[in-house]
């Protein structure tokens, strides 16, 4: 069921008649961004132990993985998306797009990275677990908003209905998550 | 010395006839001058290349572009101005010198160019269309479809004088 979730608007997405009009770069922005959503939806499953039959180490390790994965597929999407247009792009990263779906997309972004420097300087911020987790899970709830409205506003490669049925997904298991976390940590 | 007395009765009619007058005036500058030109639309002027050619069609065609130019103020129409389209369709990107193309309008100001069938790109299906020669103001425009399914677009121009 998950794994469906996130391969089918991938497959769908391979079948877009939208395909044969663009170049490799502009191809390969499109899927980076269906995986990246597909991840997104990946991370808080991983971490509410929603996923039966594994253990909560390899569970914890495969979202520090998974993460690495969303911070990549955001950087091919957005850099194949400059290499096909930066005046789009630019206008989109200075929130001067015409598009109403680009400001959520580059906040969505944004959150990402910070969300990857929370991780990385873990140590070094000192911060007390509760607050480090708090932030962390503010980062995640904005990227997931981000993420799930700049994918529905976006006429592109992905297919309707297997695109709303992974951003319904998507904001199900971020929920779950969160209230697994309230649960636990209060 | 013969000085206004402003007095309390004075100064609110003196308010209440700007406000009747004066403001509507300073809000609305383009209903004095008529016709109001076309603001440039964001992102219009994306992968715009100067000095496209005029050409009998863009590619193969089977999508029709269409719009007219009239003159701001007294929206006479504009005979003989050059508009430059192009957008990301069934034959090729934005970016590519192809895609794009020019035309000259009619003595009624109409332009019609025929051009390959526009498929969404940046998550929307739209055209762009340029005014740049010169003698108005320049204006880039991005008209967005509202199906990418339509065999044609429309778009407008009300050029001011430079």
């Amino acid at each position: 069921m998950v794994g469906a979730l996130i391969t089918v608007p991938i497959v769908a997405a391979a079948a877009s008649p939208l395909l044969a009009y663009r170049s490799i770069a502009y191809i390969a922005a499109g899927f980076a961004g269906v995986v990246a959503l597909g991840l997104v939806f990946a991370q808080p499953l991983l971490m509410s132990g929603a996923l039966p039959g594994l253990s909560a180490y390899r569970a914890r390790r495969l979202h520090r993985y998974t993460g690495v994965g969303l911070v990549a597929a955001v950087v091919v999407h957005v850099g194949g998306l400059w290499l096909t247009s930066a005046p789009d792009v630019i206008d989109a990263l200075t929130f001067t797009s015409p598009t109403p779906f680009s400001p959520w997309g580059v906040v969505a972004m944004w959150a990402v990275f910070a969300s990857a420097l929370l991780v990385a300087l873990r140590r070094r911020l000192a911060l007390r677990p509760k607050v480090w987790r708090a932030m962390h899970v503010l980062f995640a709830v904005v990227i997931v908003t981000g993420g799930v409205v700049h994918s529905l506003l976006i006429e592109g490669t992905m297919e309707t209905w297997s695109k709303a049925a992974l951003c319904a997904a998507v904001v199900v298991a971020a929920l779950v998550a969160l209230r697994r976390i309230v649960a636990r940590n209060g | 010395m013969n000085s206004l007395p402003l007095d309390r009765r004075n100064l609110l009619a003196a308010s209440g006839a700007l406000l009747v007058t004066g403001f509507p005036a300073i809000i609305r500058p383009a209903s004095a001058d008529g016709l109001a030109p076309t603001p440039t639309m964001r992102g219009g002027a994306n992968n715009y290349i100067k000095g496209a050619p005029i050409v009998e069609r863009i590619g193969n065609g089977g999508f029709w572009m269409s719009g007219t130019v009239r003159r701001a103020g007294d929206g006479a129409p504009l005979e003989g101005i050059r508009i430059q389209i192009w957008a990301h369709t069934t034959e090729g990107s934005e970016s590519d010198r192809h895609s794009h193309g020019a035309t000259l309008t009619d003595a009624k100001g109409v332009f019609r160019l025929e051009m390959p069938q526009i498929v969404p790109a940046f998550g929307q299906a739209h055209g762009h269309l340029a005014y740049d020669s010169g003698k108005f103001d320049t204006v880039f425009l991005r008209p967005l479809m509202a199906s990418s399914k339509d065999k044609s677009l429309e778009a407008h121009f009300v050029l001011k004088p430079v």
